[in-house]
This record gives C-alpha cells, structure tokens and sequence, in this order.
C-alpha cells in the first residue's frame, strides 16, 4: 500500500494565493503542515523533524528565509518546490540574466558593476534612458529609470551611500519602449499554464503597482521562450514575465519563483493553486 | 461573527467566515495593515512592516 504523502507549505503571511493553496490541499485530502517563517528554527543537528515531510513547497515572503529554509531543507534531503538551486537564480536579478545568457534566451540588454564610477561608465556605454534595478526585490520596488547623466550620478550615489550593502552591485538595464503592457506566464513543470498581460500606462506594469490585468493567448512563440527560460533557471513552479522589445521581439525580463496569481486565477479561471499542489505532490511522490 | 477592536484607531472590524490565523485584514477606518494572530479568541496586531527582501 503507498505510504501517506505529508506536505509542508513555508509561508510567511496567509495571502489569498496561500489560502487558495491550503484549500486546494484540504480538497484532496493531503497531509499538510503549516510552517510558518517567523516561527521556524532548525536544528542542524537533527534534520528529522523536518525529514517527515515527502516534500516542502516555499511561499516564503522573505527572499532571505525562504532561500536559507530551501537550503537546508535540501542539505537534508527534503525535496523542495522550488529547489534551492531555482530560488539562488530566480531571486537574484543578475543571476536570473547570466542564466538566460548561458543559455541564449532573449533578454534585454544587461550589465553590472560594483562602484558608481564603473557603474556611471557602464551606463554611459548604454546610452540614455537606461534602468537600475536592485538585484534582490519585488514588485517593481526601487527600479529607476536614469534619463541622463545627472539622474546617473544622484541615484549611484544614493545608492552607494543609503543602500545596504547589496545596493551597491548595481544592476543595469536597457530601458525598453514597451506597448503599456508586458506578459506574466505561469510555468510548472513542463506546462505554460496561463498568460496574462499586465497593463499600466506608468513604465513599471507590476500589478503590485497598479497595473491591471487580462488575459493574453499562450502563442507558440511565448510557450516556447517560456518553457526556454524555465529550463534555463532549472524549471519548477515559476512566473516568467516577457516583455514586447520593439526591435527585439519578446524578451524575457524577470523570473519569480515563489509568484503570486491573485489576478492571473481569476482571469485565466485555472486552478493555479491546484496546479502549484499538484505539482508539489508529484514531486513528493518521486522522492517517496 | 468574531469581532476585534482595531490596535490602532479601537474601530470595531468583523472577521469574516473564513478568515485565517496569518491573514491580513485592513482596517476599514484607519487603513492600516492588521495581522490576525489568533481566531480563539480573535486576536489582531499590527503587521509587520515590509522589509527590503519581500517580494513574489
């Protein structure tokens, strides 16, 4: 007889997307315990607490949490959605960009250097307007659009001076003229889920910022430069955000791993949460 | 219903049915972000405040 899967979900708030996702666990049936960040501590020297669980799926607000939690839940061999792997390259913007690279996804123009003045000399290669975009964070916050030298040199140097130490890898990107829209596909496993465009007339179209969605057919093309960039970053459950490069065709900006689909479930009318456990499931099941 | 007194501003909110322990609830005066922190007996606090990691 197949033994009970147990499930743990990682979590720091109780959003609508982990409600949809406990529900979805309840519907089937499935053992699950709910780990909540803040009140977690591990044991390095005794991982069987956390051995119980055939599989642990992240939704940790906390890009520093979750990714230490993954960590050490697959140093004690804990099968993870994601793995450890996934949220070191999806997490980190620079590294999200050398993987695309590697693999020669389409992406917009990027660079980094590590002082303002190579920073200053980066972004005058590029030319103006250009964006800087912090290599850890979300929902559009502190990206800066640089429309000349000046607004170059104030910003490098707030962020030199006023940011943490991570601030001053500075990440810079080509400022791309797109349609009042950029596209967010939902990637599990092998599977494009669901699309949407996310519409702002502000050039950060985050729906954390405003921005509004509708759903957009899954082309052909955008299924396989989906499928592409999830392979690239070690696949998973993933939201691949695309951008319409006027003279590039689509590109792929940005990939978040522990994504939310408050907008995209209603919209698409798919079972994202369903599909997330699904997953997680199937790979508790193939390390059983 | 459950009902909690507002940290904040003392506003009377009600919790809806299927509130859950961890949730964000906003005040309807005041605004302001509340955690809910226990549902036996309804219990409210203030969020955290969003730190420079959060995100999807």
């Amino acid at each position: 007889m197949q033994r009970r899967l147990k499930i743990g979900v990682l979590f720091s708030r109780v959003r609508v997307e982990e409600k949809w996702i406990f529900g979805a666990l309840e519907r089937r049936g499935i053992d699950y315990d709910r780990l909540d960040d803040r009140a977690i501590h591990f044991d390095l020297n005794n991982p069987a607490p956390w051995q119980q669980y055939d599989a642990v799926l992240e939704r940790s607000m906390s890009y520093n949490s979750g990714l230490y939690a993954l960590r050490l839940l697959n140093v004690f061999g804990v099968p993870t959605v994601n793995t450890a792997a996934v949220a070191e390259v999806c997490g980190d913007k620079l590294m999200t960009s050398a993987a695309l690279a590697r693999d020669g996804v389409p992406q917009p123009h990027n660079a980094t250097a590590f002082t303002p003045e190579a920073a200053l000399e980066a972004i005058e290669a590029f030319g103006y307007p250009v964006v800087l975009k912090p290599v850890v964070g979300s929902w559009g916050r502190l990206l800066a659009k640089i429309n000349d030298r000046d607004a170059a040199e104030a910003v490098l140097e707030h962020k030199s001076t006023l940011g943490s130490v991570q601030h001053s890898v500075f990440y810079i990107q080509e400022y791309i003229e797109k349609p009042g829209r950029d596209i967010r596909a939902i990637v599990i496993g092998d599977c494009v889920l669901t699309a949407m465009y996310r519409k702002s007339e502000h050039w950060i179209t985050n729906t954390a910022r405003g921005g509004e969605g509708e759903l957009c057919p899954i082309t052909p093309e955008i299924e396989e430069l989906c499928l592409r960039a999830a392979r690239s970053v070690g696949g998973g459950v993933l939201a691949v955000d695309l951008v319409e490069h006027p003279e590039k065709g689509l590109v792929v900006n940005e990939i978040n791993h522990t994504m939310e689909f408050h907008t995209m479930q209603p919209i698409s009318g798919i079972d994202i949460a369903g599909e997330i456990v699904e997953y997680a499931v199937s790979v508790a099941r193939e390390y059983a | 219903m459950a009902s909690v007194n507002c940290p904040e501003c003392a506003a009377e909110i009600t919790l809806e049915k299927g509130t859950e322990v961890g949730e964000i609830i906003v005040c309807s005066d005041c605004g302001v972000d509340l955690e809910v922190i226990s549902l036996e007996p309804p219990t409210v606090q203030l969020a955290p405040r969003e730190e420079e990691d959060w995100g999807e």
